[in-house]
């Protein structure tokens, strides 16, 4: 097995406020292997793109929010690893760009405005790669190639809104190309554009992926996209990952309920190929991260829920066979019927 | 761009034509007026007012006095003083670039002062100096610019006397020292409203542009600080403040009345109120026509810079 690209542990975010500080997010670990993509799912405001934002370090200062644990990109030499959390400013921003890119979820605002599509392209470039204004110039306009613009060239010169929402995007993702960076971050990107277009821009990815082998972390709430893009699947709830595994495995057989229930509410079934399941919702809502439940924090919305058993502490995210994880207090309940459903 | 041009100039002459028959009837409508102070001169008969009034044309009525003033100012003829019938245009003109030097001054203080004071405020918010640059603000927005012009009179000039009180020149000098050395209180003290509104304005326009995803962006590719302040955070926000730039025009040129007042600068302003207590109407309405067609030309200018500097923005 070759060593992951990107390691989060632990990774713990608070935002303080003057009424006091609240933990956003919760001990979120994962891994993602070059050429890896790890899809990040959940409800909106279950902390999807905190977690995306904390591991560039883009969250803001130190006075305003506290980011705890690692985030870990392989080092100069073998088994040596950089933590992102832990370098110093004039460090992460060497880093940023450079090995860690990211693409954002509205293409419409993501771009300046007044800078012309090929400054913005070039200056990715420019200021790490130490080259000159011409060089630049020159690899925004491969770059523009690359994502499929047509007539690059003349659109090097023109300003953002001169473009439609999926040209944008993929000079977002020129941008975030630019420096070829190991890591890729893609927080919904393809939430804000229709389906044609969220269709190439995902074919897009996945072409980029393979001539890059950049690994990928995938921020959707879509589990079409997630079936069609990624390898592997995270699943977030109140600021923690409460269900990890391959994509196969999880779609078709969810193990925390949290999972079940969300992908009972998608009405692609085929998907994940549940026979003839009612198509249901989650009843109530996510829960403030001020005000968190005691114990796990699904248990209030959980149809599983047991008194005594499900309030009590947070469960741990246990490690299954498979490279399966799962965060519920009555996992190993699932996991011996999951063996006596395969005993028969 | 043509059409635009043409479309701004006729909503221009539109305003100007208004402004002049308006100021015309309010300025000949007032009690008083230019004959009031022959009545009191010794020696001068009420035939010989009457015989002045018909030389001046003041005997026929106002509709007919204004068309007359009118006729003229399109042919290029600004009239001639009451006072000492010299050219009205000759005398503006004298006083015109006193007031445009200090005004030019002190805008040029207020802007990159306002700007630098409002992009600190922003991206060091709340903090001390932010805290410091807010109060101030208001207090310089919440006293009056001639009360500020006399307690400056009184510290530099009257108790520490590093300044000169008023005038422009010292009699018989005329360096460019000797003008800087004049210009110094004037124009600080003019600027400091202006500097108070503007960084207010550009902090809370840093502010709007500091949490947008365009600057996120910028970050996210690994920029330098000084990068994203100024190529992305700075040029955006300093975009709504070029229109508010030609906005605040007619209150600098309101602040410069008072200012050259108190420090007894002979620009247009000093002329303007001089020429009212003498009720030397053509000189008045010239005053008035021009500082109408310099706001006017001052928004329009900024319309285009806003045009040129913002890609989005497209004349029509
Ligand atoms: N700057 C902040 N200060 C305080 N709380 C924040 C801040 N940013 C996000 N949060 C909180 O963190 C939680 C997670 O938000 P996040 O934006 O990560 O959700 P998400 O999973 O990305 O949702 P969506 O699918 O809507 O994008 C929310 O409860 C949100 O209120
Ligand atoms: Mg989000």
């Amino acid at each position: 097995m070759t060593a992951p690209a990107l390691i989060a542990r632990e990774l713990c975010v608070s935002f303080h406020k003057a009424g006091g500080s609240v933990q956003v997010i919760h001990d979120v670990c994962f891994e993602i292997a070059p050429g890896e993509t790890l899809a990040l799912v959940g409800e909106s405001g279950s902390g999807k793109s905190v977690t995306s934002m904390a591991l560039m370090r883009l969250l803001g200062k130190a006075n305003r929010v506290s980011l705890s644990g690692q985030v870990l990109l392989p080092g100069a030499s073998d088994g040596d690893f950089v933590d992102l959390l832990a370098v110093d400013d004039h460090a992460i921003r060497r880093l940023r760009g450079r090995r860690i890119a990211m693409i954002f979820q509205e293409p419409l605002t993501a771009l300046n405005p007044v800078q012309r599509i090929g400054a913005q392209i070039a200056e990715a470039v420019r200021f790490h790669g130490g080259c000159s204004r011409r060089a630049a110039r020159a690899r925004a306009l491969e770059l523009l190639e690359q994502v499929g613009i047509p007539e690059p060239r003349s659109r090097l010169d023109s300003y953002p809104h001169e473009l439609s929402g999926g040209m944008r995007q993929r000079v977002v993702i020129a941008i975030a190309l630019a420096m070829e960076p190991e890591v890729l971050i893609a927080d919904e990107p393809t939430t804000a554009l229709d389906v044609t277009v969220q269709a190439q821009i995902l074919a897009l990815l996945k072409q980029l992926q393979r001539d890059n082998g950049m690994a990928m972390l995938f921020i959707t709430h879509d589990f079409g996209v997630v079936s069609e893009v990624a390898d592997r699947v995270a699943v977030m709830y109140a600021g923690r990952v409460v269900e990890e595994g391959a994509v196969g495995a999880v779609l078709e057989r969810p193990l925390m309920p949290y999972t079940a229930g969300l992908l009972a509410s998608v009405p692609k079934l085929e998907l994940a190929g549940l026979p003839g399941a009612p198509l249901a919702t989650i009843e109530g809502s996510v829960p403030d991260p001020a005000r968190l439940p005691e114990g796990c924090s699904f248990h209030p919305r959980c149809r599983e829920y047991r008194p005594g058993i499900c309030d009590g502490a947070v469960p741990p995210l246990a490690d299954l066979p498979g490279a399966r994880r799962i965060r519920c207090a009555r996992a190993g309940e699932w996991i011996a019927s999951e063996e006596s459903s395969h005993a028969d | 761009m043509g059409r635009y041009l043409i479309g701004r100039l006729g909503q221009s002459v539109v305003v100007l034509f208004l402004v002049s028959l308006i100021g015309f009837m309010i300025l000949n409508l007032a009690p008083g007026g230019p004959l009031s102070q022959f009545a009191l001169t010794p020696g001068m008969s009420q035939a010989d007012i009457q015989r002045l009034a018909v030389q001046m044309g003041l005997d026929r009525p106002l509709i007919v006095q204004y068309i007359d003033w009118l006729g003229r100012l399109l042919r290029g003829d600004w009239g001639e003083s009451f006072r000492d019938g010299r050219p009205v245009l000759a005398i503006i003109v004298e006083h015109l670039w006193a007031t445009l030097l200090l005004m030019g001054t002190s805008m040029a203080i207020s802007i990159v002062v306002g700007t630098l004071v409002g992009i600190a405020g922003a991206i060091r918010r709340y903090s001390i100096f932010d805290y410091l640059a807010t109060v101030g603000a208001m207090v310089a927005l919440s006293i009056p610019t001639f009360w500020f012009g006399l307690v400056a009179i009184y510290l530099f000039a009257l108790k520490l006397a590093w300044l000169p009180a008023g005038n422009m020149i010292t009699i018989g000098d005329g360096s460019v020292l000797d003008y800087l050395h004049h210009l110094v209180m004037p124009a600080l003290v003019l600027a400091l409203v202006n500097v108070a509104i503007w960084s207010r304005y550009m902090r809370s326009s840093t502010l709007d542009v500091l949490h947008q995803d365009f600057v996120r962006t910028a970050r996210a590719k690994g920029l330098p600080r000084y990068r994203v302040l100024v190529h992305h955070i700075v040029r955006n926000a300093l975009l709504p403040m070029i229109t508010l730039g030609g906005l605040q025009l007619p209150t600098i040129l309101g602040g410069a009345l008072v200012a050259e007042t108190v420090f007894t600068w002979p620009g247009m302003g000093r002329l303007f109120l001089d020429s009212i207590g003498y009720s030397d109407y053509p000189v008045v309405m010239g005053i008035l026509m021009l500082s109408a067609i310099f706001v006017l030309l001052g928004n329009l200018l900024a319309d285009l810079l806003v045009a040129l500097a913002d890609p989005r923005v497209r004349l029509a």
